[in-house]
């Protein structure tokens, strides 16, 4: 099957290749099936606890009209900053040309396929009418373009996914040819996606800084910091699932990948903290209304405490994790489980600072300055899990497609 | 022999392996397919709730006359059916020529909230989350900081120190929640008014997260109304029985002040400090206020030219 015999178009050798793809993607050792199938097992949990909130309405969550975006909107923005997180192995490997970071970059790619996918489930899982989706799409529904940001939002994201569906399914059809890839079929596609990660992620700010009516959003910084901050979560969720790679598969040279990530992060997190830092002076120096959104965060407002906890998590996780990306050893083999730690604790920092910590306190105090509390319903949680456990089985699948390609570049 | 053996037993486990393979797969690739059809059932629950003619439903603007005498009379089918109530939904256009402005007397404003209660009944709000378009506010004398206010005050009314504030929809001149729609379900209409299409909203609720006066409200539940307490004098845009998991918002009674009638909160409260009309029209009470009272409204610098004004006397 090295190349199309000439019988065969593409028209018949591309489904043939996805049905390769697919045959060898549900191949694996026992550890592999009992990981997919306690994936299933938890996303059908969600896909069960979304059927049940449609089919009784979203009472069902713990939203209201005064928090009226929760959990679901928080992973939805997280997802998107994970999704743009990957192009910082696009970066490296196409604009300063890093061979090794070349012979990887595909897990960043299939990275960001893995988390849009997540984020229009969150989307969806957010609506109270999904039935109405049709609505949004261009042509047969009425779309509010270019007015409404989601509905840029929309487009940024659809395009990103298509994208980078395009350059990895690209680059995997032309391996199961046998051929070498056509730069001129990929390369454009690539810096293209490169331009592409930066938009999705400040359109998505955008949806929330160009809110007059929410003190807490309405900020200039809020773009740069989500950028910031997936640039850091993005990069650590991929070192973690280098690491996972090379354990699993036996996938060599991946050590310098990861270490280029870590020096990224490295810098990256410090200007995420320091953004932070700029916002919390000028929020609590200036004080008035502004503040009380980020006084609630911090500290509780009336008595009303139930972010707190979360933010100074997130805190103590981000400034731990700062400081031992900056210590030099983190780069040794030896010290691999205290990247693992330090990536951990970067991301969940990232998680909650981007996702609880950024979306419920833009509803608290409420417009009318009513302080109602927000903690996420058991349905909630389940729907979410379900769609982390959906996004890791999209994304183990699409790695396990690629594992030829990344042994292959590997032996040479 | 020996030299086909080891060929065939290279061959043939790998076939067999396949095969079985396969098969394991079809069958794991079915018992998930099942299981998530299983998961999703109460989607069916949902699916005999919304008719295909709903499904298929266009946008409010594009309906034809025929189309739209079509949705009425399946709507008011439904509430009977639902709420088992007789109900007329007409389609209230604006009135040429006019432009509702609202005006509330804080020096007279009691805080009894009366209008609450008046709006709760009027539009068919929901019982058991005892839901309204508008919010009072008490605040303390002294200050204009929103921050010190409560909606939540009790006790009777008005207290010495305290003067009220009720906030409802300010239907803006320039109104965020419509900028943001993705779906243009919700608009200003050209006597100020700004609707939502119940049929087309998709349950998005960025609106409620842009109006900056807390004037949207989202139906998190079926509504329940007692077949009894049923206004049955309704509009597609304004008070019909709203459906699940869609946004609405106070519409200045357009059911009743495109007929002519007065707001229903305006005609509940005992204090008279709301005052409504037709801006345009010279001989108004509501202009004559405007030119001669100093008025004031809520979060100017937000850009959003309410058209609803506050007042001292
Ligand atoms: S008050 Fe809120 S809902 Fe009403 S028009 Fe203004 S922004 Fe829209
Ligand atoms: S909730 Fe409805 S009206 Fe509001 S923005 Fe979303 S689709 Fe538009």
């Amino acid at each position: 099957m090295s190349s199309i015999p000439a019988n065969e178009t593409h028209i018949t050798s591309y489904p043939r290749f996805i049905g390769r793809s697919l045959w060898l993607a549900t191949e694996g050792s026992f550890g592999f099936y009992a990981w997919m199938t306690a994936l299933t097992a938890v996303f059908l949990v969600g896909a069960n606890a979304w059927a049940n909130q449609v089919a009784g309405g979203m009472i069902g969550t713990n939203m209201t009209d005064q928090v009226s975006w929760g959990l679901y909107i928080a992973n939805f923005t997280f997802m998107v900053g994970l999704a743009a997180g990957g192009v910082m192995m696009v970066i490296p490997a196409y604009l300063y040309h890093d061979r090794k970071m070349h012979d990887v970059v595909i897990i960043g790619e299939l990275l960001a396929i893995a988390a849009i996918v997540m984020c229009l489930m969150f989307v969806m899982a957010d609506l109270g009418r999904p039935d109405r989706f049709w609505h949004m799409v261009p042509g047969i529904g009425k779309f509010n373009w270019p007015i409404s940001m989601l509905t840029w939002d929309v487009i940024v994201l659809n395009g990103y996914l298509i994208l980078n569906l395009h350059i990895c399914g690209y680059l995997l059809y032309m391996r199961f040819l046998g051929r070498k890839p056509n730069p001129v079929w990929y390369v454009p596609f690539v810096m293209l996606s490169i331009v592409w990660a930066i938009s999705i992620h400040t359109i998505t700010a955008f949806l929330y800084c160009g809110l007059g009516g929410r003190p807490f959003w309405n900020t200039a910084l809020l773009a740069p910091r989500f950028l910031a901050s997936a640039f850091v979560s993005g990069p650590a969720f991929i070192i973690v699932a280098m690491i996972l790679i090379k354990r699993l598969t036996g996938v060599v040279g991946l050590d310098d990948p990861i270490a280029t990530l870590t020096k990224i992060i490295r810098v990256t997190i410090l200007i995420n903290l320091l953004m932070v830092a700029s916002e919390l002076f000028t929020e609590f120096y200036t004080g008035g209304s502004h503040v009380s959104a980020a006084k609630y965060l911090f500290f509780g407002l009336h008595g009303k405490t139930a972010l707190v906890p979360w933010t100074w998590t997130a805190i103590a996780m981000n400034i731990a994790a700062a400081l031992l990306f900056l210590w030099p050893g983190l780069l040794s083999l030896k010290w691999r489980p205290l990247l693992v730690t330090a990536c951990m604790m970067a991301f969940i920092g990232a998680w909650i600072e981007k996702g609880m910590g950024l979306i419920v306190p833009g509803f608290i105090p409420s417009t009318l300055h009513e302080v109602v509390e927000y903690i996420p319903s058991q349905l909630e949680w389940k729907v979410t899990v379900g769609i982390w456990a959906f996004g890791l089985m999209v994304f183990t699948i699409a790695i396990k497609t690629a594992l030829p390609t990344l042994k292959q570049s590997s032996d040479h | 022999m020996t030299s086909t053996e080891p060929s065939k037993n290279r061959s043939l486990p790998i076939v067999e392996n396949f095969t079985r393979r396969a098969a394991v797969k079809g069958a794991f690739a079915t018992l998930g397919a099942g299981a998530f059809v299983a998961a999703i059932s109460p989607l069916r629950q949902a699916a005999k709730n919304t008719t295909a003619a709903e499904f298929m439903q266009q946008h409010y603007t594009e309906l034809s006359p025929e189309q739209k005498a079509d949705v009425i009379a399946r709507l008011e089918a439904e509430t009977k059916e639902k709420y088992g109530a007789d109900v007329t939904i007409a389609d209230d256009r604006p009135i040429p020529g006019t432009k509702f402005v609202y005006a509330i007397n804080l020096s007279v404003c009691n805080g009894n909230g009366k209008c609450v209660e008046a709006c709760h009944k009027e539009n068919n709000h929901d019982r058991a989350t005892n839901q309204s378009y508008i919010r009072v506010l008490e605040m303390p004398k002294g200050t204009m900081d929103m921050e010190q206010g409560s909606t939540t005050y009790s006790g009777a009314v008005p207290k010495d120190d305290k003067f009220y504030l009720p906030v409802q929809c300010q239907q803006c001149d320039e109104p965020p929640c419509v900028d943001v729609c993705p779906v243009k379900a919700t608009w200003k209409e050209e006597d100020g008014i700004v609707v939502v299409d119940y049929n087309w909203c998709i349950g998005c609720r960025y609106c409620e997260a842009a109006c900056p006066y807390h004037a949207r409200r989202f139906n998190w539940k079926e509504p329940e109304v007692p077949t009894k307490e049923i206004n049955p004098d309704q509009s597609y845009l304004s008070n019909r029985v709203r459906p699940v998991g869609v946004v609405e918002k106070c519409t200045y009674c357009l059911h009743r002040t495109r007929r002519g009638k007065l707001p229903a909160c305006l005609e509940a409260c005992p204090t008279g400090a709301r005052v409504f009309g037709n801006i345009l029209d010279k001989d108004s009470n509501i202009r004559w206020i405007l030119e001669n009272k100093r008025v004031y409204i809520l979060k100017e610098e937000l850009g959003t030219k309410p058209a609803f004004f506050y007042y001292f006397d």
